[in-house]
């Protein structure tokens, strides 16, 4: 960062803390990170907002209903996505949603102002991918436990014409199997982008403010009153982004639960 | 870009934790405390159908007891007109009782009254005789000297009076 050089993906650097580095299971290095320890901070942050709503009055109060909202929401799209059987899904749905908008917003948090360096763990496929084989492998072990073979049948669409099947069949497969892929890759590149973004503004606003007063008015203040118009998108995405994934994996289930 | 540059050295330490902390999120918060959230929001939701539920039942049994209040009282009224219609009857025909004595009690009075007057009369009639007699004797003979018979008297009255 010398000279206001600013560095746009070293926010996404790991780093190892507490002298952990050489922690290891089995050959292989599990050392505690900043990303775990925002991980880490994100499950703490969701156990407190759950359990200080998890009261069970009759007449909820304003936490209570914060969380029974966040509830409702996951319960509804399993709802009108898979039916009646959605309700079984809806702990894994409801983590995974929860999980990954808490890591989201709090990635956003401006804790820098404080000496804090925020790690945004969804801005790591290694993170989002695992969620995303983890959401997939769930379809396909719903999908054979509940149709066994006939679960091939989701690649052929209703009413394909019987010469048709044979193109039909590899295409259908492929785009189901870059699934995970896509659901993964999704969530990675919008938090990673949106981070990016905010950082070379904020490289424009340090380096414009230093080079003088014309460079101050003419890139430096702009950037800056363009950053706080896309701190706020960043702050859609990050509701939109936890939302798709729930969705397309409450998509995907239902193609495992009801086949077509 | 460190998610690659990163990725030989960190990748086992990224997929162990996210399974830790997701997995404390899953079964904690996903099958901990969710279930009694979600029990809570299936309670409330409930109550409300059942509260909802009793109000609409006790409104139709507020209206099917006014239903038969109204029809209990419609057939009291109709029960009230008729012991008024029957009382009504009854006092016209005692009043046309008491008319028709009053009335026959009258007939009988006048009549009577009728009877004595007539009498009275017919006496009147026959004292004027007597007296007319007596008075056409007495001037026979006080006139002409003669001394005529009560009867002939008698019979010459009542042929002037007769003739008028």
């Amino acid at each position: 960062m010398a000279e206001g050089k600013v560095d746009p993906v070293h926010q996404f650097t790991i780093q190892t803390l507490f002298g952990t580095e050489n922690w290891a299971i089995g050959g292989y290095n599990i050392a505690f990170t900043n990303s775990a320890l925002w991980m880490a901070i994100t499950t703490a942050v969701l156990v407190v907002f759950v359990a200080g709503g998890a009261k069970r009055q009759l007449v909820p109060g304003r936490w209570q209903m914060a969380v029974e909202g966040l509830t409702g929401f996951v319960d509804n799209l399993l709802q009108a996505n898979i039916g009646k059987a959605g309700r079984k899904y809806l702990p894994y749905v409801f983590s995974l949603f929860a999980f990954i908008l808490f890591a989201n917003m709090l990635g956003l948090l401006p804790l820098a102002l404080v000496g804090v360096h925020p790690f945004t763990a969804t801005s790591h496929f290694t993170v989002t991918g695992v969620l995303a084989v983890m959401s997939f492998a769930i379809v396909l072990g719903v999908g054979f436990a509940k149709h066994g073979l006939h679960f091939f049948s989701l690649f052929v669409p209703h009413g394909t014409p019987v010469p048709m099947i044979p193109i039909i069949f590899p295409i259908e497969l492929i785009s189901f199997l870059v699934r995970p892929f896509s659901l993964g890759l999704r969530l990675f590149v919008a938090m990673m982008a949106g981070h990016v973004l905010l950082e070379v503004l904020s490289g424009f606003v340090i380096s414009g403010t230093n080079a003088g007063v014309g460079t101050f008015f003419l890139a430096a203040l702009p950037s800056f009153v363009l950053m706080i118009g896309i701190c706020a998108l960043e702050l859609l995405v990050a509701g939109i982004q936890a939302y798709v994934f729930a969705l397309l994996t409450c998509v995907y289930l239902n193609d495992a639960e009801n086949l077509h | 870009m460190p998610q690659i540059e990163q990725l030989a050295t960190t990748y086992s330490s990224q997929i162990f934790w996210l399974l830790v902390f997701f997995g404390i999120v899953f079964f904690v918060i996903g099958r901990g405390m969710l279930p009694k959230v979600v029990a809570t929001m299936d309670g409330r939701d409930k109550q409300i159908a059942d509260d909802l539920a009793a109000a609409e039942a006790a409104r139709a049994a507020a209206d099917a007891e006014e239903e038969a209040w109204r029809a209990q009282a419609n057939r009291q009224r109709a029960e009230a007109q008729g012991l008024i219609a029957a009382a009504k009857a009854d006092a016209a025909k005692a009043t046309d009782a008491k008319l028709a004595a009053a009335s026959a009690r009258i007939d009988e009075t006048v009549t009577a009254a009728e009877a004595r007057i007539s009498a009275a009369r017919a006496a009147a009639l026959a004292e004027v005789e007597g007296v007319a007699a007596e008075a056409a004797q007495d001037i026979a003979s006080r006139l002409a000297g003669l001394s005529i018979p009560a009867e002939e008297a008698q019979a010459a009255v009542k042929g002037v009076l007769a003739h008028g």
